[in-house]
């Protein structure tokens, strides 16, 4: 059998021609964006899952109702709406800067690099009060051993149970002690400040009364597999769009020295732009699942 | 306007078009399914307590009919996905049908184990309802 010679340093998986016509950076980019398109899919089947095996799964519309500097309007759905048109928008601005990057205007690409920075970091603002305003909340629960208190929503305790009857609170407020009640009947009083300050120095029976002829709207414990999952998701959603801003940025500084001008191309904008758009992907899917159904 | 070549390998480049006004036109298109998906979640949120339960149902399936829609706008137009080749869209979106299977299944599992919760399905009879089989004596070694 004869052998034909092969030239030195052949590359055998170099045919001379992609069989995409795309670069290899932009393909491995499409399957890493695929991968993690698995990993928020695993996650948010598991979300699911548990969400349909109970009865008491907590209302995003009673958990997600606030705005900043509206107080305690009852807004559902409103902050995250502002939250999903920033991220459309930021990604509008972005697929305009690989528009530029086509027609080689290094101008173009600056300008909407910059917008679109300025829409992750707004979105990254957003869920950072959000975050704060459901990690310092305060809810009137009834726990399991029987007595009242006040929690926050965090990865771990979940104010958000079904509601619970007025003589039930009641009876469990007997129960209570002293430092809860104070806690409790502090929560009522958010604008004055001077009948705040007094509540330490109530009797349990005056606590009660006050307690109970208040609006309060007390709930039974919830799941906490709820704020697990919340915290949990859109934390692993937030720093993607942390990295991406972080990626962006980068491209911003590359493209102002020039990098692209002298490369010939603006391939590194398209391929930010793949991560970045997959970030507002996500997005679309984080707010089905947890505000809007 | 001439096309960039990236590197040797890449024979063509597709044509990209001079106008932004389709991504404008995309744009819109994703605010507008936002707009009604808010809406039907309003709607749900005010009247949901009056509906039964396969309205309820209809309403968030067709959520999510929307919530696919935008995100195949987002991934064609936005990401230029609709403009690969072929077989580049298929070695994406292939593997992807397995979230078919995976959503069925795990949403099934996932109620399925309600329904065992508010009914005794899955429980065990006790220990005393559980027959013994006396030991022949032949059997002990």
């Amino acid at each position: 059998m004869s052998t034909t010679t092969i030239p030195a340093g052949t590359k055998w998986w170099n045919g001379g021609k992609s069989p995409f016509n795309a670069s290899y950076g932009k393909v491995m980019m499409w399957y890493f964006l695929m991968s993690d398109a698995f990993t928020f899919g695993a996650f948010l089947i598991s979300y699911g899952t548990i969400r349909f095996s109970v009865n008491d799964w907590a209302d995003p519309n009673k958990v997600f109702n606030s705005f900043p500097f509206a107080g305690h309007a009852n807004l559902p759905l409103a902050f995250v709406s502002l939250m999903t048109f920033i991220l459309i928008f930021s990604s509008v601005t972005m697929v305009l800067a690989v528009h530029e990057g086509h027609k080689m205007n290094r101008k173009g690409v600056e300008k909407y690099m910059i917008l679109t920075i300025i829409g992750g970091a707004a979105f990254l603002g957003c869920q950072a009060w959000e975050w704060t305003h459901l990690l310092t909340g305060e809810h009137v629960t009834l726990l399991n051993d029987g007595t009242m208190s006040v929690l926050p929503t965090t990865a771990s305790s979940n104010p958000w149970g079904l509601p619970l009857a007025h003589e039930a609170m009641v009876a469990a407020l007997q129960k209570t002690p002293h430092e809860q009640l104070v806690n409790i009947a502090s929560t009522i009083h958010h604008g004055g400040t001077e009948v705040a300050h007094n509540t330490s120095a109530m009797s349990n029976p005056e606590l009660i009364n006050m307690i109970s002829n208040s609006e309060i709207h007390a709930t039974n414990l919830g799941r906490p597999a709820f704020g697990s999952y919340f915290f949990g998701i859109t934390g692993f959603h937030g720093f993607h769009v942390l990295s991406g801003v972080v990626i962006n940025i980068i491209m911003y500084i590359k493209t102002k020295l020039g990098h692209f001008d002298q490369r010939g191309h603006y391939e590194m904008i398209e391929k930010a732009g793949l991560y970045w758009h997959f970030v507002d992907l996500v997005w679309v899917f984080v707010f089905l699942c947890f505000y809007l159904v | 306007m001439s096309q960039h070549t990236i590197s040797p390998e890449i024979t063509h480049a597709p044509e990209h078009s001079e106008g932004t006004g389709r991504i404008w036109k995309i744009f819109w298109v994703l605010s507008f399914l936002t707009i009604v998906e808010l809406a039907l979640g309003y709607f749900l949120y005010f009247k949901g307590e009056n509906l039964s339960t396969t309205v309820v149902l209809i309403t968030k399936v067709v959520i999510g009919i929307l919530t696919l829609l935008k995100a195949y706008y987002i991934v064609s137009v936005f990401m230029h996905l609709g403009d690969e080749v072929r077989n580049m869209i298929m070695t994406i979106t292939v593997p992807l049908v397995l979230f078919v299977w995976f959503i069925i299944a795990f949403l099934w599992d996932g109620n399925s184990w309600k329904n065992m919760r508010n009914t005794n399905a899955g429980s065990r009879p006790s220990i005393e309802k559980v027959q013994t089989v006396p030991v022949k004596e032949g059997d002990r070694k």
